[in-house]
């Protein structure tokens, strides 16, 4: 009765790797890699009923008009250079020029004297408004050029702050040193009408 | 000659797809608008999957042009909406959220979609608190 004990056969695993391999690209199949990116903006909150005038009063020299026509054409306003249609790359160092206001100048936005965590006492243009209208037909790559530019225009001014002030650039800040320079730089895009007083003359 | 040891082979495919599992995601829905994302310079990645959600605008696609026509659409989930049906869409995409005050909505467009469109939808975002949003484009040089 002495039985000699069978070796237990393996399990034959070489089409394992296959079936994976098949689940492998499956999943390549179906699935995206990229990684979406976009402009973020931010929407300002929806309109009060309970507040009859809504409508911001904002002194002339502060704003600076931007509005695109129909045709996707560019016209821009202030108070020094007066309307005009520039092209799309001269828009950036206008709204830089217009921001900083560097020779504190009485027909760009005015500056006061803001005390800020970081930086201490620094003169800011903080009041200041680009006011963006678009018409119905505008397309919607023009306004998006538009809004891509002034972005653009706000991170340089903030790079070079960052630089001058921390020296690294905007995006290796800690959070405090971001906070302080957006308090100097804040971002007032404003895509709502304000109304207008003062500074006519 | 003895045969080469293929018994961890499985595991190493293994590995690979999970990190495939991993790092891409779904695709949700079935587009049925055509659209071409602008190019910008100054965008940001979209981090956290899991508070986006998207609206697609764009004219239909080439298969679907035939009923619907070639004028712009807009796409929410899986069908063809109005502007102001987004506030129901924001609503039901915020209850399935955990973080629900973080929540971004991503605006696919077309190009050459007229501001409109892109204006009846960013009023009903405002309505409805919806506030973050994000216009999808793709990185230029």
């Amino acid at each position: 009765m002495a039985k000699t004990k069978k070796k237990m056969p393996g399990l034959n695993t070489t089409s394992t790797a296959d079936i994976s391999f098949m689940l492998l690209i499956f999943f390549l199949v179906t699935t995206s890699m990229d990684t979406d990116k976009g402009l973020t903006r931010h929407l300002p909150k929806p309109p009060d009923p309970d507040q009859e005038d809504a409508t911001m009063d904002i002194k002339a020299r502060n704003i600076l008009y931007v509005r695109i026509n129909a045709a996707g054409q560019l016209w821009v306003e202030d108070e020094v250079n007066g309307p005009g249609y520039p092209d799309i790359r001269e828009l950036r160092p206008r709204v830089k020029e217009f921001v900083k206001n560097e020779q504190n100048l009485s027909k760009w936005p005015e500056k006061h004297v803001k005390n800020i965590d970081l930086l201490g006492q620094c003169f800011v243009t903080d009041k200041h408004v680009i006011s963006v209208q678009t018409d119905r037909g505008t397309p919607y790559d023009m306004y998006f050029q538009v809004q891509n530019e002034l972005v653009a225009a706000y991170n340089e001014l903030r790079n070079e702050l960052s630089k001058q002030k921390f020296g690294r650039e905007f995006q290796y800040l800690n959070n405090e040193q971001v906070a302080a320079i957006k308090q100097y730089y804040p971002q007032n895009i404003s895509e709502a009408e304000p109304k207008k007083y003062g500074g006519d003359q | 000659m003895p045969e080469m040891n293929t018994s961890s082979l499985p595991d190493l495919i293994f590995t690979i797809l999970f990190f495939f599992m991993m790092v891409t995601t779904m695709r949700e829905v079935t587009l049925k608008v055509k659209f071409t994302v602008p190019a910008g310079t100054e965008l940001e990645k979209l981090e956290k999957k899991s508070v986006v959600s998207f609206i697609y605008v764009g004219p239909p696609t080439d298969n679907l042009r035939a009923q619907m026509g070639s004028s712009t659409r807009i796409q929410l989930n899986d069908r063809y909406a109005e502007a102001r049906e987004v506030m129901d869409f924001v609503a039901a995409e915020r209850r399935g959220m955990m973080n629900q005050a973080e929540q971004i909505i991503s605006i696919k467009a077309d190009q050459r979609t007229q501001m409109g469109y892109i204006i009846d939808i960013k009023e009903v975002l405002r309505k409805s608190w919806a506030l973050r949003i994000n216009y999808s484009a793709t990185q230029r040089k």
